[in-house]
C-alpha cells in the first residue's frame, strides 16, 4: 500500500507550464489537424537498416531552400536592367551585382552562397539520383517518383541556365548566346524556342528581364510544386531498404506497423501479390 | 455473378464523333497560315475550323435539342426474366446541368484569362521585329580591296548590347547595266556554329601601320580597324573560315552570314543579314549561294535543311 503524497509546488508549476505550452498546440491541432500532419510527415517508420546515403534527398532539398532564401534576398538588391548608367557607362544590372558583392554588408556572402549553392544543388541531385539508382529505389511502385525527380533535375538545370545571364557580364552574355543557339539547333521547333528565349532575334535587355522572371518566379514555382509531389510519394510509398537488407522487401506478413496500410507500406497489387 | 456489371438497361453512348478532328485540322491550317500566308491560308483554315466546329456543336447538342441520337445497334443474350422498368430522366437533370454550367463557365473564364496572357508571353518576340539600318559613314573610308573590322551599334536606344562587328571590304566597282556600281563584301562576325564572335586571323592596324578610323554617324560612333585577314577563327570551338567566309575547318555548318547593303547619299548603309551556304570566287563578281537568314548551327542546304522547315519571322 502506497500513500500518495500531495504534489509539491515544483510539480504543480511544471504541470502549469506544460499546459501553457500545450494550449496553443492543441488549439492549432483541434482547428487544423496540422500538428498531427507534421508528426505523421516527420515520424514515419523506416527500415531498421537505413543508410546515410538516404539522406542525400534531404540534403538536396536543403540546398534548394538555401537557393530560395538567398535568391529572395538577392532580388531585393539586384536590378535586372540592361540600360547603361549614364554616370559610369556601365550596364545597371552589372553595377547592381558589383554593389551587392563589394558594398552591401555581407552581400559577398549571400551572393557567394547563391552562386556556389547552385552547383551544390545540382551535384546533390545527381548524387541522390545515383543513390536511388544503385539501391533500386526507382522500381515498382516508385517509378513515378523517379520521373518527377528527373523533372526536378531538368528544372534545376534551367535555373542554372537562366541564372547565368543575370550578372550581365561578358561570360554571362556569351554563355547565353551559345546556350540559346544550342537550343536553336534542335530540329523543327528549335529556332522558335531560341527566339522565344531571346524574345527576338538578338539578345537584348528584354532577354535579361525574361530570364530574370523565369529564374525567380516561373521555374522555382514549378520546382516547389514538383518537390511537393515528390515528398508526397515518398511518404505514401515509404523508404526503401538498402539492397543488402535482410528484411523482406515490400512489407512482411505482420500487421502494418502504424496501422496505415498503403501509406508507409504499399498494398501488393492483386490478390496473390506480384511475384 | 458480378454485381458491378453494367445494367443491361443503361442507354448506350452514341458513337464517338469525328468532327473535332476536322476542327483541329482547321486550327492547324490557320496557325500554319499565320506563318506562310496570313491572307490566303489562314482564312481557309478558319473556315474549316468554323464549319467543323459548327457540326461538332450541332452533334454535341443534339440530345439537348431533342434530335434523335444515332445509337449503335446492340446484341445481347435474351434475359429470361423481364427487365425492370426504370424511370428514364427526361432531358438533362438539374444537377447535370449545373455541373456542366460550372465547368463550362470555368473553362470560358480560364480561357479568357489564359489566351491573351499566353499570347503576350509568346508573341512579342516574333511580331514586328525591328529592322534597323546602320549608317557606317562615307564609302570613301573604305579603301578598295582592303579589309576593315567595323564595330558599330545597331540600335542606339538598346546601347552596348546591340554592338555588332562586321568584316568589310570594298570591291572593284561592278558593271550594272553599263555603269559601274560600288560593291562591298560585308561578313558578319557571328560564328555559324553557335554564335560566338569570330576573329580575323591576321595583323591589325598596329602591325600594318595603318590608322584606325573613327567616325560618328546617325548610329553613334563607328570604329573601322584595318586588317589583313588570312581567314577568320572562332575562339569558342575552333571553327575556321577563309576570307570570303567559307568554312574551312571545325564545327560550323555553312559559310559566315553576310549583310545586305545600299549606298545612300554616299554613305554605306547596312540592311539585314542573310545566310550563305558557300561562296565561289571573290570580290564583286563572286557567286554567293544565298539563303534566308537562319540561326547559328542550322543547316540551310543539303538533306539536313529538312530539320528546319519553318523559320520564325525575321526582319
Amino acid at each position: 500500500m502506497t500513500l500518495r503524497r500531495p504534489p509539491t509546488k515544483a510539480q504543480l508549476r511544471r504541470k502549469q507550464v506544460e499546459e501553457l505550452v500545450l494550449y496553443p498546440v492543441d488549439w492549432l491541432e483541434e482547428r487544423s489537424g496540422l500538428v498531427g500532419g507534421v508528426k505523421y510527415f516527420l515520424f514515419r517508420n523506416v527500415p531498421a537498416d537505413i543508410n546515410w546515403m538516404q539522406t542525400l534527398g534531404s540534403a538536396a532539398l536543403t540546398a534548394f531552400l538555401v537557393q530560395a532564401i538567398t535568391g529572395v534576398i538577392l532580388a531585393m538588391y539586384y536590378v535586372p536592367s540592361a540600360t547603361t548608367d549614364p554616370a559610369t557607362g556601365k550596364p545597371v544590372a552589372w553595377e547592381s551585382i558589383v554593389n551587392i558583392t563589394d558594398n552591401l554588408f555581407m552581400g559577398w556572402l549571400v551572393r557567394g552562397m547563391h552562386k556556389w549553392g547552385a552547383s551544390v544543388f545540382i551535384i546533390l541531385m545527381f548524387l541522390h539520383m545515383g543513390r536511388v539508382f544503385l539501391f533500386g529505389a526507382y522500381k515498382y511502385p516508385r517509378e513515378l517518383n523517379w520521373i518527377i525527380g528527373v523533372l526536378i533535375l531538368v528544372m534545376g538545370m534551367m535555373e542554372g541556365f537562366t541564372g547565368y545571364l543575370l550578372p550581365w557580364d561578358q561570360t554571362a552574355y556569351w554563355a547565353s548566346v551559345v546556350g540559346i543557339n544550342l537550343n536553336g539547333t534542335a530540329p523543327f521547333l528549335g529556332p522558335w524556342l531560341a527566339q522565344f528565349l531571346r524574345s527576338g532575334q538578338e539578345i537584348t535587355g528584354e532577354t535579361l528581364t525574361r530570364f530574370y522572371a523565369l529564374h525567380m518566379l516561373a521555374i522555382p514555382g514549378a520546382i516547389m510544386a514538383l518537390i511537393g509531389l515528390h515528398l508526397y510519394l515518398v511518404i505514401r510509398l515509404g523508404v526503401t531498404s538498402p539492397p543488402w537488407s535482410k528484411e523482406a522487401a515490400g512489407g512482411d506478413e505482420e500487421e502494418p506497423l502504424n496501422g496505415r496500410v498503403g501509406l508507409t507500406q504499399p498494398v501488393a497489387r492483386g490478390a496473390g501479390g506480384r511475384d | 455473378m458480378e454485381p458491378e456489371h453494367q445494367s443491361p438497361d443503361e442507354p448506350h453512348l452514341p458513337a464517338p464523333t469525328l468532327w473535332p478532328i476536322g476542327f483541329a485540322i482547321g486550327i492547324v491550317v490557320a496557325l500554319v497560315g499565320l506563318i506562310i500566308s496570313p491572307t490566303l491560308v489562314t482564312p481557309i483554315g478558319g473556315v474549316i475550323a468554323i464549319v467543323f466546329g459548327f457540326l461538332w456543336a450541332r452533334e454535341a447538342t443534339a440530345e439537348l435539342r431533342g434530335e434523335p441520337t444515332h445509337v449503335e445497334p446492340e446484341r445481347r443474350e435474351v434475359v429470361a426474366e423481364p427487365a425492370a422498368v426504370t424511370l428514364e430522366p427526361v432531358g438533362v437533370t438539374r444537377s447535370r446541368f449545373l455541373e456542366g454550367a460550372t465547368l463550362g463557365l470555368g473553362g470560358v473564364i480560364g480561357g479568357l484569362i489564359t489566351v491573351p496572357v499566353a499570347g503576350f508571353a509568346l508573341l512579342p518576340g516574333f511580331l514586328d521585329q525591328p529592322n534597323t539600318n546602320v549608317d557606317l559613314g562615307p564609302i570613301e573610308s573604305f579603301p578598295v580591296g582592303e579589309w576593315l573590322i567595323a564595330t558599330f551599334v545597331v540600335d542606339p536606344k538598346q546601347g552596348e548590347v546591340s554592338r555588332r562587328t562586321a568584316f568589310i571590304r570594298q570591291n572593284e566597282p561592278v558593271d550594272v547595266g553599263g555603269k559601274p556600281e560600288p560593291s562591298f563584301t560585308i561578313i558578319s562576325n557571328h560564328c555559324v556554329h553557335l554564335g560566338c564572335p569570330v576573329q580575323a586571323n591576321g595583323p591589325t592596324s598596329k602591325y600594318i601601320g595603318k590608322e584606325v578610323i573613327h567616325e560618328h554617324t546617325a548610329n553613334g560612333p563607328v570604329r573601322l580597324e584595318p586588317v589583313i585577314p588570312a581567314g577568320y577563327g572562332c575562339p569558342c570551338h575552333g571553327g575556321q573560315y577563309d576570307p570570303e567566309g567559307n568554312r574551312t575547318a571545325g564545327p560550323p555548318v555553312r559559310a559566315l552570314d553576310r549583310y545586305d547593303f545600299r549606298i545612300d547619299k554616299g554613305h554605306l548603309i547596312l540592311l539585314g543579314t542573310y545566310s550563305v551556304s558557300h561562296v565561289e570566287g571573290t570580290g564583286g563578281t563572286a557567286l554567293i549561294h544565298r539563303y534566308k537568314m537562319a540561326g547559328p548551327g542550322e543547316h540551310i542546304d543539303g538533306i539536313e535543311q529538312l530539320l528546319y522547315p519553318i523559320q520564325p519571322p525575321h526582319h
